[in-house]
């Protein structure tokens, strides 16, 4: 099994409202995948369909080899949501430590994921009273607990120093150097240069699923946002 | 479900309590501080003080705790723990059953603190022991985290769910018997008195103040909170779905 994520025909409808057309994509183990596109686009419906939270229309996603959301994947998966779900009334140890126990895992587990986002010094502030940044760098801490196979980030570094922004990169490519699989969104064109794999996502339909050098050739520009421009300018061609 | 996440999420919930000192300080003395008010109230009538406080004493920790975990599982909801924690080997029971302990316990504290109070400053006198008066307050208690992790599910805002007391909380209170004898009511108000888990509990604290044993129908009376509690943490658990819209 090389693919961490197999997406196929994935249909989401919220209310009345078709957010996700049929997206097919899939997403190889060990690697940083980015999963990019404005706010609005469907990233996050796309990720919760992932992650096994949403409820979806048609279509079939499978994780690690088993359909999204079961039992067996809670193990697996670490999951940061867009807003910090952390608990502000807890300290940063006492959040990831419960959730170390969830896992079954000890509390120095918890110390090396809070270590390895930067927030050792801070350990004992409440969650509450941390700093935007530095509450989903908490939130983010608790998703790394035990390396799980699979850590999906929604937007994890918005609102981060430029400097704790590459350490916390340059994190993700360790981790999947060591065989975890890595989704990122963002809507941080700057920082899909960063990724091993593109997914580009505009209006709940996919135009683009390559890696950032094989989009920036087909687009003919080093410059991913305006490649990521022309690609949405090809598609509207092609739809007229 | 599993103990070892139940607990460690009575725990959690116990933690973010310590941290909250005003509410631990308000949970654990203002109970004590109205069954003062309720003494001062009716001073001199000591029986009538003696019937109002020993229900009270009951009743406080059913609509605090209700309160308090409405809006605690609410919070868990918008503030995106709740998803997160559905994602993690956690189970639906684990949740409500670390809840319901994590209350239970504060409201073990609280109960007795009252309890304490009214018997020793504030000279309530019943025939039966006090102690069943704070397991009556306990079961009590936890019955109002149960409501209070089923109606949260209903609830969008914290205004929202603040209005669930008067919803749930209020007529429960009205119909138990305290204001109006039950058997005085019109017989249509009685028989929905008789499906309100909070008549149960006040009838069982009243048999606590005329008998000095515990009697069959103070325990009947108890099996039935506790088996209303169990119903609402059924239906609190239906309303936790894993897959949202």
């Amino acid at each position: 099994m090389d693919n961490a994520i197999e997406v196929r025909d994935l249909v989401v409808e919220r209310g009345r409202r078709r957010v996700l057309h049929g997206i097919t994509c899939t997403i190889p183990r060990g690697s940083v995948t980015g999963l990019l596109g404005p706010s609005g686009s469907g990233k996050t419906t796309l990720i919760r369909a992932i992650v096994g939270v949403q409820f979806v229309r048609s279509g079939a996603v499978t994780v690690l080899g088993r359909p999204a959301g079961s039992a067996p994947l809670r193990r697996e998966l670490g999951y940061v949501t867009q807003a910090p779900s952390v608990y502000a009334d807890l300290s940063v140890r006492e959040n990831a430590r419960y959730f170390a126990t969830l896992l079954g895992l000890h509390a120095a587990e918890a110390d090396r994921a809070i270590a390895d986002v930067g927030l050792s010094g801070a350990r004992h502030q409440l969650v509450g009273n941390l700093s935007g940044g530095q509450r989903s760098r908490a939130s983010l801490a608790c998703a790394m607990i035990g390396e799980p196979k699979l850590l999906v980030l929604d937007e994890p570094t918005v609102g981060q120093d430029p400097v704790l922004r590459a350490d916390l990169w340059g994190r993700f490519h360790e981790l999947a150097d060591a065989g975890t699989t890595l989704l990122v969104s963002s809507h941080v064109m700057d920082e899909a240069g960063r990724c091993d794999r593109l997914l580009l996502i505009r209006e709940g339909r996919l135009i683009g699923d390559d890696t950032p050098a094989a989009i920036r050739a087909s687009a003919g520009t080093d410059d991913l946002e305006e490649a990521f421009l022309r690609l949405i300018r090809e598609q509207e061609k092609v739809a007229a | 479900m599993s103990a070892r996440i139940t607990f460690a999420t009575a725990a959690r919930v116990l933690r973010q309590l310590r941290h909250d000192r005003r509410t631990v300080a308000l949970l654990i003395v203002v109970p004590a501080l109205l069954l003062a008010l309720l003494y001062f109230m009716y001073d001199g009538a000591g029986g009538t003080f003696d019937r109002i406080a020993l229900i009270m004493l009951g009743v406080f920790p059913f609509v605090i705790m209700f309160l308090v975990t409405s809006i605690a599982m609410l919070r868990e909801r918008t503030t995106g723990t709740l998803e997160r924690l559905l994602t993690t080997p956690l189970g639906k029971i684990d949740l409500l059953f670390g809840y319901g302990l994590a209350f239970g316990l504060a409201a073990a504290v609280q109960g007795a603190v009252a309890t304490g109070a009214a018997y020793w400053l504030l000279g309530l006198e019943t025939r039966g022991s006090a102690g069943l008066v704070v397991l009556i307050a306990v079961v009590n208690a936890v019955l109002g985290v149960a409501l209070g992790l089923f109606c949260s599910a209903f609830a969008r805002t914290e205004f929202q769910a603040v209005q669930f007391l008067p919803v749930v909380v209020v007529p429960q209170l009205l119909l138990c018997g305290l204001f109006v004898a039950r058997g005085q009511m019109a017989g249509w108000l009685e028989g929905i008195s008789d499906a309100l888990p909070l008549t149960y509990a006040v009838d069982a604290l009243a048999q606590v103040g005329v008998s000095a044993d515990p009697t069959t129908t103070m325990w009947r009376d108890l099996v039935i909170v506790a088996g209303a509690t169990v119903v609402a943490l059924v239906l609190a658990a239906a309303t936790l779905r894993r897959r949202t819209p």
